[in-house]
């Protein structure tokens, strides 16, 4: 399906991987009865964070993560994607990981899990990371800084 | 115990498949979308919006419930207040996604087709929470 205005937009599969991504998360909140917020499971399996989740959980959780993209691309076979060098890497690195330990949270457990519980500090933290997100892309391309080969 | 292991693993593994699916994994595509003011690309709007819409359903299943169905009980965050660490912390955590196009989750999904490229993000990401965890000390 192509979305007018969008031609290289993806809605379909977007909204398929959403889904998914939500159920992910409805089971650990409903199985588990946590938050499926990853940047909080990646402190807590590398012992970098005090939590009730068990590290061994943690890490299988991360390790999921891996597992369930190969799934995928053995079915439909890897898509080449392009990713940034190492410097711009470790820059961006650098600052999720501190971000997301001074912002309590990521994409995921502000994004998924506290947006949609409605709560005021994710709403908050989402709006501010897609502000900074928004304007530093903008930034970079008027400066003409390309990462991505 | 099994189950402590058993249920985030197929967590991850479910939602490392959403990631790839939804194109979380590939850094053009979030740029394109963090690309308001140029080429926006709405893709991972939808992402956001499957997942949201489906986790507003399992909070309001969550709600009627006493327990999890695999744990003793929830361990939920309660903290309520907005502060200059969450604003500054996400403002910082906005920044970092825009650069690479990658946040953490597709960071560590990302192992399964650029493992290189990935566990530089990750070793720098860790290295990020380790700067934070040794000026804060533990919280």
């Amino acid at each position: 399906m192509i979305l007018p205005g969008f031609p290289e937009a993806a809605p379909v599969a977007g909204l398929a991987g959403g889904v998914l991504i939500g159920l992910a998360a409805a089971l650990m909140l409903l199985g588990a009865g946590r938050i499926a917020g990853v940047s909080g499971i990646a402190a807590r399996a590398f012992g970098l964070a005090d939590s009730s989740l068990p590290r061994s959980g943690a890490w299988a959780f991360l390790i999921g993560l891996p597992l369930g993209a190969l799934l995928v691309t053995s079915q439909t076979g890897a898509a080449t994607l392009a990713f940034a060098g190492p410097v711009p890497m470790v820059i961006a690195g650098l600052i999720v990981g501190i971000g997301t330990r001074l912002g309590s949270g990521c994409t995921s457990g502000h994004g998924v899990c506290g947006m949609s519980r409605l709560s005021q500090r994710s709403l908050v933290a989402v709006a501010t990371f897609m502000a900074t997100g928004f304007a530093t892309v903008a930034a970079m391309n008027a400066l003409g800084i390309e990462v991505l080969p | 115990m099994m189950r402590e292991i058993l249920v985030p693993l197929v967590s991850g593994t479910i939602f490392g498949a959403g990631l790839i699916i939804g194109g979380m994994t590939d850094p053009a595509r979030v740029r394109g979308f963090l690309d308001l003011f140029g080429n926006w690309d709405p893709t991972l709007a939808f992402v956001m919006g499957g997942a949201v819409l489906v986790m507003a359903l399992a909070w309001m299943l969550q709600r009627r419930m006493q327990r999890p169905a695999f744990a003793e009980g929830f361990s939920l965050p309660n903290s309520r207040d907005i502060t200059p660490r969450l604003v500054g912390g996400s403002a910082l955590f906005g920044i970092g996604w825009a650069i690479a196009g990658l946040c953490p989750g597709p960071g560590f999904a990302a192992l399964a087709i650029a493992p290189a490229s990935a566990a530089i993000f990750i070793a720098a990401m860790f290295a990020g929470m380790f700067l934070v965890r040794l000026t804060e000390g533990p919280r």
